[in-house]
Formats: structure tokens, C-alpha cells, sequence
């Protein structure tokens, strides 16, 4: 009788230990294929990356050489754009939800919002299309900011209603009670003193949309020229990223890896600025 | 002293208002312009366009079943890989880990999720698939070949990789959502099974993941959402095939992908009608998804949970 309580206890302490295993190697599979992919990114992207790859225009099929300088300068003409319509969109948001409203209806508004970061990237893409490019009969720089701006406005939103929310109310009381008024309290104390969240807010906001192929498809189209007139179609590094993987040949597979390894590193950088900023924050 | 002007405070709420409304109007503009890009089409096929299999733009027919069916089969793939995974992933962060593994794991899995889509797809196209055409895909057609599942000819790219890839791009969200809903439950639940005497595991089972049953399933059809509206990397390696097969390894083609590849080449009106069409029906289930997802967050009150989700 002794012993078979020994036994099971030895059974349960076993199975816990199994369970604790087992659990730690799916934690392992889970983050493999990052490492599996900056392995690869690094292989194959290093021995393609030179100083041309920043300064040059992509060459024409079967010419050697040439770089994706269009698409980076063209990328952040986008997210500059991108900038413009989600971040006064976004933080004022963000600042509506945090320090003005009532209790139901900024539930309403989070979870639209929320629904909304869940809407599939490519349909901002359509949307942008239906609204910009068919308008305009042609695909701009314009219509990728805008779609990239929209898929920011609940981001950006979210995040900073959350980061103002942790002014102490303190803080807007103090004020108050000398006698400044409630929206010079807002723009001069709260969003002042939260103003590192906000800005890591709009920084993780445009590292994700900085990645974004699916919106820019048909609306910014791509470009394998310089182009500085807003209204026409713009090279982005991910489209040409997607355009040079599914291209059959072998130097444009090269730069492919290239410019993968340039994203990736940028969104990392981004996202290590973004952890400094709010490393306070966090211990 | 005059009291401070009341006018500024007045503009600026209502200002803030308006920006906080534009999350409403977007979703309404999103509801109209691909409603009205579809009217047409909506017309023309009426109920033919989800159920009919041949998808043919030179003659103008346009039946998406094809798209819809490989959209829900590699959905459901990725599910099936993913969601045990993240889960056991989550329980071994909350529950398992020393704390001193739990903070690098989590960083690397937010990592994992700042990885755009279309480098995941440029990983899929020039490492995953020729190590599955070469190696994955014969030994599962040597063990299970007998199941029409896993029969038929090899090509690499199939349903099967886009499902997989899919898998590997939704593990971080489902792992952060369901990470913060075991978070959410409360002590006193694992002290009390601890105090009867229950091992580490036992208190999970027992204990945690009875009560964040419910939240746990919000955060797989909240990662349903997202693996539905999957594009970039999942056209990479999907083969992008309108057809319905039974076997994994034959290519496959998703709602996404093909608005994703065929939207600049429509050249009729109508062929861009039924693209319009296919982005409302990819819009309406995610956000039905969503909805599910969101409301099964909110019941157990879990806040946290659904900020996990960016």
C-alpha cells in the first residue's frame, strides 16, 4: 500500500518533469526558424551587400552588379508619407481615448480599433486602390503612404493611449489647479511627459509597416528608376525584395538577400532604439 | 483673474474626438469600397462566385471555391503546427521556465514577430522548399503515402508549405496572446492546488489552464484571423494553382494570394470586379474572426491579452 503511494507520487513528479521537457522543446522549435532565417539572411545577403548596393539603380537583366539605392530612399519616402496621415491621426487618438471620453464609448473605440489591426494587410492595398489609384488613373507614392498611414492609425493609437495612460493623474491635477487649462495640460504635461512612449509608439508603427509588401503591390507599384514626383509609381525595398525572389535569375536572387538583410536589419534597429527608449518603463 | 478661455479645451476634444472617430470611419470606407468595387460582380454571380470551382479570366468566369478552399485548408494546417506549440511555449514562460530564461525567450519571440512577411517568403522559397522537395515530403510520403493526404506527385512548392509557413508566421501572436492569458490568471488558483499538493504540472493543468480554457481559444481564432489574411510569404511558396486537390503536396492557392498576384494583370473590368469580390470575402471572414476572437478575450477580462495581439 506504501509503495504504490511512493509509486505514484514518483509517476506525478515524473510526468511533471516530462511535461516541463516537452514544453521547453516546443519553446525551442517555436524560435528556431528566426534563427534558421538570420543564418540564411546572413550567408546569403553579407557576400552580396557593397557600397553600389546603397548607391546604385538596379541593371538591367543579365548585367552584373547594381544596388537598390531607389528602393531605400524610396521606402523612406513612404513611411514619411505613412508618418504624416497615422501619427496626428493615431496620437491625438490615442489622446482622445486617454484623457478625454466616456467609459462605454472609449470601449467602442478600442475594440473597432482593435478589429481593425486585425484586418489583413492586402486589403488596405484594395482599398487604397478603389480610393487613390482608380481615382487618379495611376499608381503613386502617395496611395502606398496612404495605405501604409492607415494600417499606423490603430497602432499608433493603441500603444500611445496606453503609454499616456501611465502619466500619473497627479501630474494633470497639479496643473489644473493652477489654473492652466485642460488642453494645455494635455499637450504641455501629459503628452510631454510621455512623450518617449509616444515616440517609441510611432517608432514600432512604422518598423511594421516598414516590412509591408502586401499594401504597396498596387498602389506604389514599384520602380526601377529614380522617381522624386510623388504622384507617380515609387520602388520600396520590399516590393523589390519580392520581385527579385520570384525572378528566375540568379544575381537578382543574390540581391534579393541583400536587401532582405538591410530590411531586417533596420526593423532590429528600430526595435532596439524602441527598447532603450522604454527600458524605464518596463523595470 | 478671468477664468482660463473654455474654447481652446472645447476645439481640442473636439478635435481629438474626430481622430479617435477615424477608426470607425475606416472601417466603414474599407466596407464601402469593396463593396463598391464589387456591386457589379456581386450582381453578375450572385451566389455561383463562392461555390463555383473554375476560376477562368479569359472567358470571364469567375467561381472562387478553389481560392476559398485553399485559404481554409492551409489556414487549418498552420493551425495544427502552430497552436500546440504556442501554447506549450506560453505554459512553459508563465508556468515551467527559470526566470532567467524567460526574458531573452521572450525578446527573441518578438523578434521573430518583427521579421516581414516577404523575407519569411524569400527564407520559404530558397531553403524551406527545396529542403521539403528533397527530404520532408518523400519521408512523409514513405510513412503515410497510403493516405491520399500525402500521395501524389512532389513538387515542393504545395498547400502543405504555404501551411507551414503560415504556422511559423502566426507562432509569435498566438504565443504573446496566450502567454498574457495565462499571465492573467490569478495566484491564488495555482496556490491553492499547490497547497493540496499538486506538482508544477498538475497545478497547470489543473489549475491554470482550466480557468484560461476560454481565453486560450480566443487566442487561436484570434491567430485563425491573422493566418487567413496571410499574403506575402504564403504566395511565395503556395504555388499559386486554383485548383482542389486532395493531396498536401499539390499547389494550392489562397484569397490573399491571388489579389496579391493577379490584381495589376486584371484587365477587364469584371475580372477586377471579381478580385474587388474576393477582398470583400477575405475582409468579411477575418473580421468575423476578429470579432470572435476579441469578444472571447474580453470575457475573461483579460486587458492585457488584447494588447498582445500588435
Amino acid at each position: 500500500m506504501k509503495a504504490t503511494r511512493q509509486d505514484k507520487r514518483f509517476w506525478r513528479k515524473t510526468k511533471s518533469a516530462i511535461a516541463s521537457g516537452l514544453s521547453f522543446v516546443c519553446a525551442l522549435l517555436v524560435i528556431a526558424p528566426l534563427a534558421l532565417v538570420l543564418f540564411y539572411l546572413i550567408r546569403s545577403g553579407a557576400s552580396a551587400i557593397n557600397w553600389s548596393f546603397f548607391t546604385e539603380l538596379p541593371k538591367p537583366v543579365g548585367v552584373a552588379g547594381g544596388g537598390m539605392a531607389n528602393a531605400i530612399v524610396g521606402s523612406f519616402e513612404l513611411l514619411c508619407l505613412a508618418a504624416l496621415v497615422g501619427i496626428p491621426i493615431g496620437v491625438l487618438g490615442g489622446v482622445y481615448l486617454a484623457e478625454y471620453g466616456t467609459v462605454r464609448g472609449n470601449y467602442a473605440l478600442r475594440f473597432v480599433a482593435d478589429v481593425l489591426n486585425g484586418v489583413p494587410s492586402i486589403i488596405w492595398g484594395v482599398v487604397v486602390y478603389g480610393l487613390v489609384v482608380l481615382r487618379f488613373k495611376s499608381f503613386s507614392a502617395y496611395a502606398g503612404g496612404l495605405a501604409l498611414g492607415f494600417i499606423m492609425i490603430p497602432l499608433i493609437m493603441r500603444t500611445s493611449e496606453e503609454v499616456l495612460l501611465l502619466v500619473p493623474a497627479g501630474y494633470r491635477e497639479a496643473s489644473l489647479a493652477l489654473g492652466v487649462s485642460r488642453w494645455k495640460t494635455t499637450v504641455h504635461i501629459v503628452m510631454k511627459t510621455a512623450l518617449k512612449g509616444i515616440v517609441s509608439a510611432v517608432l514600432l508603427a512604422l518598423a511594421r509597416v516598414a516590412g509591408e509588401t502586401a499594401p504597396l503591390l498596387f498602389t506604389a507599384f514599384g520602380n526601377r528608376f529614380w522617381n522624386h514626383n510623388l504622384s507617380e509609381p515609387i520602388a520600396a525595398l520590399p516590393l523589390q525584395i519580392f520581385a527579385y525572389a520570384i525572378s528566375p535569375y540568379d544575381d537578382w536572387h543574390r540581391q534579393a538577400w541583400a536587401g532582405a538583410l538591410v530590411l531586417v536589419t533596420m526593423i532590429f534597429v528600430v526595435n532596439l532604439i524602441v527598447r532603450f527608449l522604454t527600458r524605464e518603463r518596463i523595470t | 483673474m478671468p477664468p482660463p478661455s473654455r474654447v481652446g479645451d472645447k476645439v481640442f476634444a473636439w478635435f481629438a474626438l474626430a481622430m479617435a472617430l477615424a477608426v470607425v470611419a475606416l472601417v466603414f470606407l474599407v466596407g464601402w469600397q469593396l463593396a463598391r468595387g464589387s456591386a457589379v460582380a456581386i450582381q453578375k454571380f450572385g451566389l455561383r462566385f463562392v461555390t463555383g470551382s473554375t476560376w477562368d479570366p479569359v472567358a470571364e468566369n469567375f467561381g472562387a471555391l478553389p481560392f476559398i478552399y485553399g485559404t481554409a485548408v492551409s489556414s487549418l494546417i498552420a493551425l495544427i503546427i502552430a497552436v500546440p506549440l504556442s501554447i506549450a511555449t506560453a505554459i512553459y514562460l508563465t508556468e515551467l521556465a527559470p526566470s532567467w530564461i524567460r526574458h531573452p525567450l521572450v525578446s527573441l519571440i518578438e523578434m521573430l514577430a518583427a521579421v516581414p512577411s516577404v523575407i519569411l517568403g524569400l527564407w520559404g522559397i530558397f531553403v524551406m522548399i527545396p529542403w521539403l522537395r528533397s527530404f520532408a515530403f518523400p519521408l512523409l510520403k514513405k510513412i503515410f503515402g497510403w493516405a491520399p493526404l500525402f500521395s501524389g506527385p512532389i513538387y515542393g512548392v504545395s498547400m502543405l508549405a504555404g501551411g507551414i509557413i503560415i504556422a511559423i508566421m502566426i507562432l509569435p501572436i498566438v504565443t504573446s496572446v496566450s502567454r498574457e492569458i495565462l499571465r492573467s490568471v490569478p495566484n491564488l488558483q495555482r496556490e491553492a492546488a499547490y497547497a493540496l499538493g499538486a506538482t508544477r504540472w498538475e497545478v497547470t493543468r489543473i489549475a491554470v489552464l482550466s480557468y484560461a480554457k476560454k481565453g486560450l481559444f480566443g487566442a487561436v481564432i484570434l491567430g485563425l484571423g491573422r493566418a487567413l489574411g496571410e499574403t506575402m510569404a504564403v504566395t511565395m511558396v503556395i504555388g499559386n494553382t486554383p485548383q482542389i486537390r486532395a493531396s498536401l503536396f499539390a499547389p494550392g492557392y489562397t484569397l490573399a494570394s491571388v489579389i496579391a498576384n493577379e490584381f495589376t494583370e486584371a484587365t477587364s473590368d469584371t475580372y477586377l470586379q471579381a478580385l474587388f469580390e474576393i477582398g470583400l470575402v477575405l475582409f468579411g471572414i477575418t473580421i468575423v474572426m476578429n470579432l470572435l476572437g476579441r469578444l472571447l478575450l474580453r470575457a475573461i477580462g483579460s486587458t492585457s491579452a488584447t494588447r498582445a495581439v500588435q
